[in-house]
């Protein structure tokens, strides 16, 4: 009976390691987005100067399944995730719009023009203002909405390959059907 | 070239690691020496070579060596100096780094000073301490290399998180990591007693002077972070029950608890299984601490690395050294035999009061910490356990312990006489009463806070009459006094110094609390605000760029009656590197109060589109700005109380009996274990 006793850190060390274990297949950037399944903000906001695209509001996006992005000319990882936003692009697989936050807009400019545009409009959210409409808590982020303009999924961080193509792409080709 | 050395060096020491978790070990079961001394070369070889790679990568640091991609990502060639040398160990990997590089410096220690120790101990603690190296090593070398090099490299890096960049902050982690894996040396001492199944008065005595090193280190890295949450987060707080600020609490709990185990194990031969198991749950925890942080299992402002990856790795190292040694101890402590007999009312008894509390503590921190995770693995919703929980379970625990130390100080081993404890506290209950007294009549209530500042006073005043009855102050002749004093051990002063630091904590921790004084309000050129007896007068605000970033800078006058106290600057700073603003509060300190002001926003941001970035605004005359100020009484005794707390706990390390060198006592004066169960 004594000997049980001496047995119960190891027993309760297990139960907490399998509670870990638990814990590490939760993916930490899936954020639950409190506009998910719920409709876009309504924003309207000016377009970057320098850059050919139009601004952004929230009428451009609706109508269609679409991807809006969130990026700024400082934030390291979109330089990450930029490659493969070009290569969507280039597949004209799906609209993508930009949200360009807390940037200047000569800098944003700049790094479009030296990275390459993969969006068909940016709106130029300065202030951050339209990004906590958003939701937004750091750059990136990627939403998908679909036709009705309802936001269907969100994700944090910049996408990865296998992101694209075992979660976006499927689930861009199910909102199209 | 030179990362490339650094990445080699690293590689030796994963090597010699590997080697001396196993010889040693084979050694010290055939009773071979010369395997055995094998581990005192090894651990300095190990430590060496850790030493060089550490080296390697400051030096990239310091030259901005921009083909290292760490460098990279967290240096600048516009950084201060002590900000690039500090930026080492400011991100994932170089922290691990760090972390190795302490842990090989104790074993190193172990092996050099540790001549008085039996030689298989000394083998197999070495050999312990050589198998977490090995774990943390290929860590490093396989999910987390420091030297990976970039190609192209780029022109400039992207910087150091600019809320890092401070000088708190930046020895925050090292004084962490010291407490942390200090304890690694406790745990191998215990996992190494395991193994020889035997712990006796002196294992107690080895084990101690390694848990007050460890337990000073992490206190004083606790408080520096603390302290540094206050100044630069802007919030007027010092602590927030943030999960990764009860990761290091946690540990110095448990920690806190073995450092007055481990006296009963060494002078009354008590208590052996649970203080190895104590010394087990410490280091555990630490290592449990690191899971958190590394693996992004909790989400909070201080985790940096959120790889998967990184965590099922740390994970695998967890359920190895946990569950391992757990078994271990399952195995072989029922065979511990236990010794000295005590009485429920003495010393050693006050002492395991003391343990049960803080590990009850410990448990109630670890369940709110990880209650958020385990309410969602049985499918509930995502919440988070607030303040509001740690203050109903950890203070209630508190309040008995705290109350209980001056009492239990005072009784002797075996058999105390309570009364007779009681009654020598006296002065000690005068000393409280006046206290509760005095803060009645300046402050009124609540009821919770006189409380709290009469402990304060029982805890300050408990120590010191503890301290006049060992040198039988006024009740011997003054001479005598003061000879008893000199002649007091370390340790006993220690423990004086100590307790008392817990009593000024405990002050702080009360006033604070419940008499913070908040003021919130838009202000304008020329705006005054009265708090606390000060007229703080918001006089306009100026430019005060620093090398690697952009500031506007509040002025404010405080004056006192018509007479001028001081002017303060709170900054808004803006890092363009990193695109990032932080707040920079300014800070006005009495001692017994500090006054407290943050710039917040203007009120009316600049509108989108126009010219400069709004993290600055520029202010027109008429701006008017939010303006937070706080009046906190007896905050700066928080860190103060834990400075004396770690300066007892260096002079207890400086006892004779813990010195290096300390003549060996005889094995007759070990108490013989007695026959018991």
């Amino acid at each position: 009976m004594r000997r049980l006793l001496y047995l119960v850190p190891l027993a309760a060390f297990i139960a907490v390691a399998i509670w870990f274990a638990f814990g590490l297949t939760r993916d930490p950037s899936k954020v639950p987005s409190a506009l998910l399944d719920r409709p876009i903000p309504e924003f309207t906001l000016p377009a970057l100067a320098g850059v050919n695209v139009p601004g952004l509001g929230a009428e451009t996006i609706r109508g269609k399944v679409a991807m809006v992005n969130v990026f700024a000319s400082w934030c390291v990882p979109c330089k990450v995730e930029h490659p493969i936003l070009m290569r969507l692009a280039a597949e004209k697989r799906v609209p993508i719009y930009g949200i360009n936050w807390k940037d200047k807009g000569a800098d944003a400019a700049r790094w479009l023009a030296e990275l390459g545009n993969p969006y068909a409009a940016i709106g130029h959210d300065e202030s951050g203002r339209v990004g906590i409409e958003w939701g937004v808590y750091g750059a990136p982020e990627t939403f998908i909405i679909d036709r009705e303009g309802r936001v269907r999924y969100k994700y944090v961080g910049p996408i990865t390959p296998a992101v694209l193509q075992e979660t976006i792409l499927p689930l861009i080709a199910q909102l199209e059907k | 070239m030179i990362a490339e050395a650094g990445h080699f060096a690293l590689l030796l020491a994963l090597a010699i690691a590997l080697i001396q978790a196993i010889v040693p070990l084979i050694g010290a079961a055939r009773g071979d020496a010369a395997l055995m001394d094998f581990a005192r070369a090894a651990a300095q070889a190990q430590f060496a070579f850790i030493a060089v790679a550490f080296g390697c990568l400051t030096w990239a640091f310091v030259v901005s060596d921009f083909t290292v991609s760490l460098v990279v990502q967290s240096s600048h060639s516009a950084k201060p100096l002590l900000y690039k040398v500090t930026g080492v160990w400011g991100n994932h990997e170089g922290s691990m780094v760090l972390w190795v590089l302490i842990l090989a410096l104790f074993g190193a220690a172990i092996a050099v000073f540790g001549d008085n120790l039996p030689p298989a101990l000394r083998a197999r603690v070495l050999s312990v301490q050589a198998m977490i190296g090995v774990a943390f090593l290929a860590f490093i070398v396989l999910t987390s290399n420091p030297f990976r090099r970039v190609f192209p490299p780029p022109a400039d890096g992207n910087g150091l998180n600019p809320i890092l960049q401070d000088p708190g902050l930046a020895f925050h982690p090292p004084l962490l990591y010291l407490g942390y894996v200090g304890f690694s040396t406790v745990f191998s001492f215990a996992v190494a007693a395991l193994i020889e199944g035997r712990v006796d008065a002196a294992w107690g005595r080895w084990v101690r002077p390694w848990t007050l090193a460890a337990w000073a280190s992490l206190t004083l890295g606790i408080a520096l972070g603390s302290w540094w949450a206050y100044y630069e987060l802007g919030w007027g707080g010092w602590w927030f029950w943030d999960p990764v600020e009860n990761a290091s609490f946690m540990p110095w709990l448990v920690g806190a608890a073995l450092l007055h185990s481990a006296i009963v194990v060494e002078k009354r031969d008590a208590l052996k299984s649970w203080t190895i198991l104590l010394a087990i749950l410490a280091f555990s925890l630490s290592l449990i601490g690191t899971f958190l942080v590394r693996s992004g299992v909790l989400s909070s402002v201080h985790a940096f690395a959120v790889d998967p990856a990184r965590g099922v790795f740390i994970l695998v190292i967890l359920i190895v050294a946990i569950g391992g040694s757990l078994t271990l101890y399952a195995i072989r402590a029922p065979s511990l035999k236990s010794g000295g007999l005590f009485a429920p009312i003495s010393r050693e008894a006050g002492l395991v009061v003391n343990n049960l509390l803080l590990a009850t503590a410990t448990l109630t921190v670890f369940l709110g910490t990880l209650y958020p995770l385990f309410l969602e693995a049985m499918g509930g919703a995502k919440v988070s356990v607030g303040p509001p929980f740690f203050n109903a379970t950890f203070v209630p625990l508190m309040v008995p312990l705290l109350f209980l130390v001056p009492i239990g100080s005072l009784l002797a081993w075996k058999r105390g006489d309570l009364a007779g404890a009681l009654t020598r506290l006296w002065a000690a209950a005068c000393a409280v009463l006046v206290i509760v007294l005095a803060a009645l009549w300046l402050q009124g209530g609540p009821v919770g806070a006189l409380l709290g500042l009469g402990l304060a006073a029982w805890l300050m005043a408990g120590a010191l009459v503890e301290w006049a009855e060992r040198i039988r102050l006024f009740r011997a002749p003054f001479a005598e006094s003061v000879n008893r004093a000199v002649n007091l051990p370390r340790s006993a002063w220690g423990m004086t110094i100590a307790h008392f630091g817990v009593g000024v904590i405990v002050a702080g921790i009360t006033a604070t609390s419940a008499w913070q004084i908040e003021r919130v309000q838009l202000m304008r050129v020329g705006d005054a605000i009265e708090i606390a007896g000060y007229t703080v007068r918001f006089a306009g605000t100026d430019r005060a760029d620093g090398s690697n970033y952009l500031s506007r800078r509040g002025i404010f006058e405080v004056t006192r009656d018509g007479r001028a106290v001081a002017t303060m600057y709170p900054e808004k700073r803006f890092f363009p590197v990193q695109g990032m603003p932080t707040t920079e509060a300014a800070i006005r300190t009495t001692i017994l109060a500090d006054l407290y002001i943050v710039l917040g926003d203007i009120e009316a941001p600049n509108a989108p589109g126009g010219g400069a970035p709004n993290f600055l605004p520029e202010p027109r005359p008429d701006t008017a700005w939010t303006v937070r100020i706080y009046y906190n009484p007896l905050v700066p005794w928080i860190w103060i109380g834990a400075v004396i707390a770690v300066l007892g706990g260096v002079v207890s390390l400086t006892d004779r009996r813990h010195r290096v060198g300390a003549p060996r006592r005889s094995r007759a004066l070990v108490p013989e274990p007695a026959q018991g169960d």
